[in-house]
């Protein structure tokens, strides 16, 4: 069961942040295929938020074909995102905290690790690997 | 769509003194409205006419298409919360709830002592030895056991801490998620009110000035600052709704249209606060859908 946490200064949207989080957990592996997403009643209660704003998110992932609504069931996951194995991700998963560590070791300040890797990431996407 | 709330050229006075003039606005079904504005504007006004308590000096109100009236029938589906939320202060929980019982034919007693339990509020407590954020979700809970399709709230939140604030929308939000009721709910405090409603209505100075969907306001508008000797060179087709001017910036809320207002202004979709502050701070401006456009 995935827990949404709301970012108000965040400046996106609260249906966003819905399912951007959904997508994130996605991505992880912390949701998979056949798994249930909370109905809208379960959200509103810990969240105190607009149901709709819940129904507008799973729309939107519906939409985008990665989930399903089985009327009187609920929302179901259809597919996941990200090509890489579950395995391959935990691999590259605890590389990039070595890396992470090493660069704290270093003396870098959290602000710096990110910026190096928006960067790269940047870089690369311009080389037009990803 | 069938309209839960229609009012047209509503006026009511209080003597010579008018509380509310000109007031047309149509609420769709199944909608949280926010009706805000600054102390005074008219909203407890607006709220007892809709709740039938008081009658229109002028103007015609209807609830889901038919007249307003105060016949226990037509009340029967209506739910009305006051700002001080008078609950009857040596009365218990149960007590209350078995007095809400025999007041209102379509009382749902099952439901409203599950949530009794699940919210832990003491049922054998008499009110007044409750907290304010207690003495609030018991009023709520009373309220919506009637299972209103109209649920009218006087400042619910005024007098709550924010742990209360958030355990009492919570409780309206599922009630809303199960129900499909239409809620309007009046505050000044906007922030409370941007991740609960979709529709926003505005009063100032007794007049209605905003009613519309929430992200179509927001979408619809665009809050853009600069230097203050540009505000001279918007384009004269642009609709300013209010600007503020700090030191050499200016800040000017817009309505989204074609026009290019040029580079040297940053543009960005304005929050609910800004919107609203804007216009309530420039009480000539409106946007004002006519009732015909809203129910299509």
């Amino acid at each position: 069961m995935i827990h949404f946490h709301l970012d108000p200064r965040s400046g996106v949207s609260t249906y966003m942040q819905l399912v951007q989080q959904i997508k994130h957990a996605l991505r992880l592996g912390l949701l998979e295929p056949g798994d249930r997403l909370p109905t809208a009643g379960e959200v509103v209660a810990a969240l105190a938020i607009n149901p709709n704003t819940v129904l507008k998110a799973y729309r939107e992932l519906e939409r985008e074909g990665l989930v399903t609504a089985r009327p009187g069931l609920g929302t179901f996951v259809e597919r996941t995102l990200g090509d890489a194995s579950p395995v391959a991700r935990a691999r590259l998963g605890r590389q990039l905290a070595g890396w992470m560590r090493t660069a704290y070791g270093a003396g870098l300040a959290r602000e710096d690790i990110e910026a190096l890797f928006t960067a790269a990431l940047r870089e690369i996407a311009q080389e037009g690997v990803a | 769509m069938i309209n839960a709330v229609e009012a047209s050229g509503v006026g009511r006075r209080y003597g010579r003194i008018w509380a509310l003039r000109g007031c047309s606005v149509a609420l769709p079904e199944g909608q949280v409205a926010a009706l805000v504005g600054p102390n005074g504007a008219g909203k407890s006004t607006l709220l007892n006419l809709i709740a039938g308590l008081l009658r229109p000096s002028e103007g015609t109100l209807q609830r889901f298409g038919r007249p307003v009236s105060d016949r226990p029938e037509a009340l029967a589906r209506v739910g009305y919360m006051s700002q001080d939320t008078a609950l009857y202060p040596t009365f218990t929980a149960s007590e209350l709830l078995r007095m809400g019982a025999r007041l209102n034919p379509g009382w749902d007693d099952d439901w409203a002592r599950e949530r009794l339990t699940r919210l832990r509020l003491p049922a054998n407590v008499p009110a007044s030895n409750l907290s304010g954020g207690q003495r609030s979700q018991i009023a709520l809970v009373l309220a919506l056991a009637k299972r209103p399709r109209l649920l009218l709230l006087d400042e619910p939140l005024a007098s709550l801490d924010p742990l209360a604030r958030n355990d009492v929308m919570a409780l309206l939000m599922q009630a809303v998620a199960e129900t499909g009721m239409t809620v309007v709910l009046s505050s000044h405090i906007i922030s409370d009110l941007v991740e609960t409603c979709d529709w926003l209505v505005a009063i100032n100075q007794g007049r209605v000035q905003v009613s519309g969907n929430i992200d179509e306001l927001l979408d619809s508008h665009k809050l853009i600052t600069g230097p203050r000797e540009a505000v001279d060179t918007l384009p004269p087709r642009v609709s300013i709704v209010a600007q503020t001017i700090t030191g050499r910036q200016a800040s000017v809320l817009l309505r989204s249209g074609e026009h290019p207002i040029g580079p040297v202004w940053t543009v960005h979709r304005p929050t609910l606060d800004e919107l609203v502050l804007n216009y309530l701070r420039q009480p000539e401006a409106s946007v004002l859908p006519g009732p015909v456009a809203v129910a299509g």
